[in-house]
């Protein structure tokens, strides 16, 4: 049988809040690079973003971080990386996922990670935890897939590849937003797997800048079969003007919500002052 | 007291819930807000009640599947629950006489006899809440200013409005009844022609005060057909479904090729009963 490419995906956004949206992003994309039949999907990562990234409505990343994890609780491949919202200043998305390349699969040289100091236990600053925490789940690679789990090469390198949805392909256009070598160095280096609805313009925005469209191959457009549209933007406004929002979260994350007093009409008006 | 001259308001959901979705649950939740919004209503109840057997639609799995993975879902839910009338009828029920057994329920509650309407039920949790539920609302009933016994209402997506001009699918005095005596609220999303449809429709124009339409802000197109589909082709339905819901779909294996040849060829029960009628 041909082994498969072991494939990570890295999803950065602002999970303000996380939502059903954002975790079938990954559902998503895990089935459609198994359909291909060339990857095997061993582990999803969510990185959200850091306070300073200075976005409106923004709430602190340690609330941000704790929802993501309550939301993925239930999940048996996809965890949260608090990595990003701890450094002290806001990281472009390509510094994140060269981060990840280094500590996670080893494919720089930049930051040699011998495997057996990492995995032993030893007290130290967070960065040895975060080691550890990332490659707790490499030996879980079996039977993640609930029993349809293709055996990925044992000695193959696992690729990073950022996960977004499809609209992010046409903020690569706008002015100023990204480094053109930023985005060279993300569908060069790293692969993009965009998710969109049927009908989405994603070929189109490829076929529109030349760099990307050089680097299609790394480009995987995966379509969500039922169209879902639950944004973060309307969560929050639902959530400040008192409605409900179950069923488009996860009910653990709106008790937390709840509990922390979170995107009500006031916490967005001592956000905006600051 | 602020809730003393709200009408009390019991939403029924009639389906096949073929599984039960996250956008069914979600109508619920819009229509709460919306109808507790407009100040004349107090939504204290959601009945969802699944379609018989003998509805014979294509793919319809069987009932008990459909009634456990709908109590599944609103395990979790604090005024929404099943009731299995409908779907233990051998015969398939028209959504008019769902209403009427409902509304019957809740009068004879309300005056205090339990025993008043054949309640089928099997015993079981949700039942001995909803009878504290219901001693709750008795409670209330004896405070001066309540408006009475609560009124059931269909709740619907636009589909199920739209269906209304399907041939022989409504008899159209159980549509009149439906929105003469009970009302309908129906979640549209924004631009939707329910509102054109209302408006060409005589029956509908005439009661459309007692017709509610809710805009949902959010596309929300999870379709239990879709959930079918993706289940056929091995994809993932997580999050689109409650994870108790997936767990057990996928512990017993629920919907497959085989599954969606059900009824295949079979006329569907109402068209069946209402075609039989116009030719007697």
């Amino acid at each position: 049988m041909k082994s498969r490419i072991p494939v990570v995906l890295l999803a950065c956004g602002s999970f303000n809040p996380i939502t059903n949206m954002h975790l079938r992003l990954f559902e998503v994309a895990r089935d459609h690079l198994h359909q291909t039949g060339m990857y095997q999907v061993i582990a999803g990562i969510i990185s959200p973003v850091n306070d300073k990234y200075g976005k409106k409505d923004l709430v602190a990343a340690r609330h941000r971080v704790a929802m993501a994890r309550l939301a993925l609780q239930t999940s048996d491949w996809i965890r949260v990386d608090p990595w990003e919202s701890e450094q002290v200043q806001w990281l472009e998305t390509v510094k994140v996922l060269r981060r990840q390349g280094a500590v996670f699969l080893g494919r720089t040289g930049r930051t040699p990670t011998p495997l057996l100091s990492v995995l032993a236990p030893r007290p130290g600053p967070s960065t040895w935890h975060h080691h550890r925490e990332l490659l707790r789940s490499l030996p879980q690679k079996e039977g993640l897939d609930r029993g349809k789990a293709h055996p990925a090469a044992p000695t193959a390198v696992p690729e990073l590849k950022l996960l977004c949805g499809a609209d992010v392909l046409k903020t690569f256009q706008t002015p100023n937003l990204w480094k053109d070598a930023h985005i060279q160095e993300i569908v060069e280096k790293f692969g993009l797997v965009c998710v969109g609805r049927a009908g989405h313009d994603a070929e189109r925005y490829i076929l529109g800048l030349p760099i990307l469209q050089k680097y299609q191959h790394n480009i995987h457009l995966a379509r969500e079969p039922v169209q879902n549209e639950i944004s973060a933007t309307y969560i929050r406004r639902a959530l400040s003007q008192g409605q409900s929002v179950k069923y488009l979260l996860p009910d653990a994350v709106i008790a937390y919500i709840k509990d922390h007093n979170l995107y009500t009409k006031d916490s967005s008006w001592k956000d905006n002052n600051t | 007291m602020e809730n003393s001259e709200k009408t009390e308001l019991v939403l029924l959901a009639c389906g096949s819930f073929n599984p039960i979705t996250n956008m069914h649950l979600r109508l619920f939740e819009l229509a709460k807000d919306y109808m507790n919004g407009t100040g004349k209503y107090k939504v204290i109840k959601g009945i969802i009640s699944p379609v018989g057997d003998a509805y014979k639609k294509k793919g319809l799995i069987s009932a008990h599947h459909r009634v456990f993975m709908a109590q599944l879902s609103t395990k979790n839910s604090e005024w929404v629950e099943v009731d299995t009338w409908e779907s233990l009828q051998k015969e398939w029920v028209e959504t008019a006489q769902v209403l009427r057994h409902h509304q019957e329920k809740l009068e004879a509650s309300s005056c205090g006899n339990e025993q008043g309407s054949p309640v089928l039920e099997r015993p079981g949790r949700k039942r001995k809440w909803a009878e504290q539920r219901q001693d709750f609302s008795q409670k209330k009933s004896l405070e001066p200013k309540t408006k009475g016994v609560p009124k059931v209402k269909l709740l619907c997506g636009a589909d199920l409005l739209e269906s209304f001009g399907v041939p022989n699918l409504w008899k159209s005095e159980d549509i009149t009844q439906i929105v003469r005596d009970y009302g309908l609220i129906c979640i549209t999303r924004a631009g939707n022609d329910a509102q054109k449809f209302i408006y060409e429709s005589d029956v509908l124009w005439k009661y459309q005060n007692n017709i509610h339409l809710v805009n949902e802000w959010i596309t929300n197109d999870i379709s239990s057909t879709k959930i079918r589909q993706a289940l056929r082709r091995g994809q993932s339905i997580r999050y689109l479904v409650p994870d108790l819901v997936q767990e057990y779909i996928e512990k017993h294996d629920l919907y497959t090729s085989e599954s969606e040849e059900r009824n295949v060829g079979v006329i569907l029960a109402p068209l069946q009963r209402n075609m039989a009628e116009a030719n007697s």
